[in-house]
């Protein structure tokens, strides 16, 4: 419908980079990916060299949710941009000519925030469609938490991205990002709707806003903390 | 054997050739939070091109996934390449806090507590 395409091209928080994980691809079958361009050395933000660690967490959620608009808010570098390979394209990932299913990738966003001089965290923004879920093994392995993206006009969206955070038994907390044109639930109604757990935090964001976007983030943290106090 | 002229690769090579069909092997893969930074040691002259850029990309600390980004490269072909490149001892990595089956709750107070001081 023409009307529901205009709209969604104009709104402002829509993932940008999202867009281009539609247009999975097979490696092999793409031209030009051969060639390592001179990078641009003014464009490289290096970590400081006090940093002594890196940890990482996940932002979950289905396109067009805002995962590439919260990393871009509190993230201290420009969000990049780089791709995941499916996990079990690795057998076949060098065989010539033939792009098979087995050799997508997904284009994958992520930002980094140093925190205290000695520690750097970085956010991977992960697409929540179902076919994209072989990407996430690597990606969760080592990972302290996901926040997921809930965006209440598709609710379903998220349930792809949510049942997998729980397969993968990663620990999670959900932040509803809100749009002028989000219908307002009660937060029963949300966590019946998402069938989530009582301990799991929902929190209602705004990932154009810096400081709602990190109290989303510290909500996740508190509940990591409080999860391995209950566990010891 | 095959003539070295052969071996050398040129920037116009594809990446899984690079690699010469490693990307994806069984290694284990370097996670992308892993921090890497070059060691400052001299590199051989016959070093292939694609080592150099990174080496180069990397004269700060930076991820594997920012080295990725930046050098537009699959993280497949440049996990492996910096795997050879830490093997050799050109570059230096800080392997990334992994949370271990009892969650780290220094680090995750650290994280808690850098994102409060961002408020």
């Amino acid at each position: 419908m023409g009307l529901k395409a205009s709209s969604e091209i104009s709104m402002p928080y829509t993932d940008g980079v999202d867009d281009n994980m539609d247009d999975t691809h097979g490696m092999n079958g793409t031209d030009g990916i051969g060639y390592i361009d001179d990078m641009d050395d003014a464009t490289v933000m290096y970590v400081q060299p006090s940093v002594s660690g890196a940890a990482k967490i996940l932002v979950v959620g289905p396109m067009g949710v805002g995962k590439t608009t919260l990393i871009g808010t509190v993230s201290e570098i420009k969000p990049l941009s780089t791709e995941a390979t499916m996990s079990r394209a690795g057998a076949r990932i060098d065989m010539p000519v033939r792009p098979t299913k087995s050799t997508t990738t997904v284009a994958l966003d992520f930002g980094r925030i140093t925190l205290g001089g000695e520690l750097v965290l970085y956010l991977f923004g992960t697409p929540g469609q179902q076919r994209f879920l072989p990407a996430w093994k690597d990606l969760a392995r080592g990972a302290l938490g996901a926040l997921a993206l809930v965006d209440t006009r598709d609710l379903e969206a998220s349930f792809d991205a949510i049942g997998h955070l729980e397969d993968l038994d990663v620990p999670f907390s959900v932040a509803v990002n809100s749009f002028p044109d989000s219908v307002l639930h009660s937060e029963d109604d949300l966590r019946s709707a998402l069938d989530l757990l009582p301990h799991t935090p929902l929190v209602i964001c705004d990932a154009r806003e810096h400081a709602s976007s990190v109290k989303a983030l510290i909500s996740l943290v508190s509940h990591l903390i409080e999860s391995v106090t209950e566990a010891t | 054997m095959t003539d070295p002229g052969e071996e050398r690769t040129t920037a116009a090579v594809r990446p899984y050739v690079i690699t010469r069909g490693r990307a994806g092997s069984s290694r284990d893969a370097l996670p992308l939070e892993t921090l890497v930074k070059a060691s400052g040691s001299r590199l051989p002259p016959a070093l292939q091109p694609e080592y150099r850029r990174i080496v180069r990309c990397c004269q700060g600390l930076l991820s594997v996934a920012e080295v990725a980004a930046h050098l537009g490269q699959p993280p497949a072909v440049v996990q492996v390449l910096l795997a050879d490149l830490i093997d050799w001892g050109h570059i230096v990595a800080r392997p990334p806090i992994r949370v271990a089956e009892r969650a780290d709750m220094d680090l995750l107070r650290k994280v808690l507590d850098g994102l409060e001081s961002k408020l």
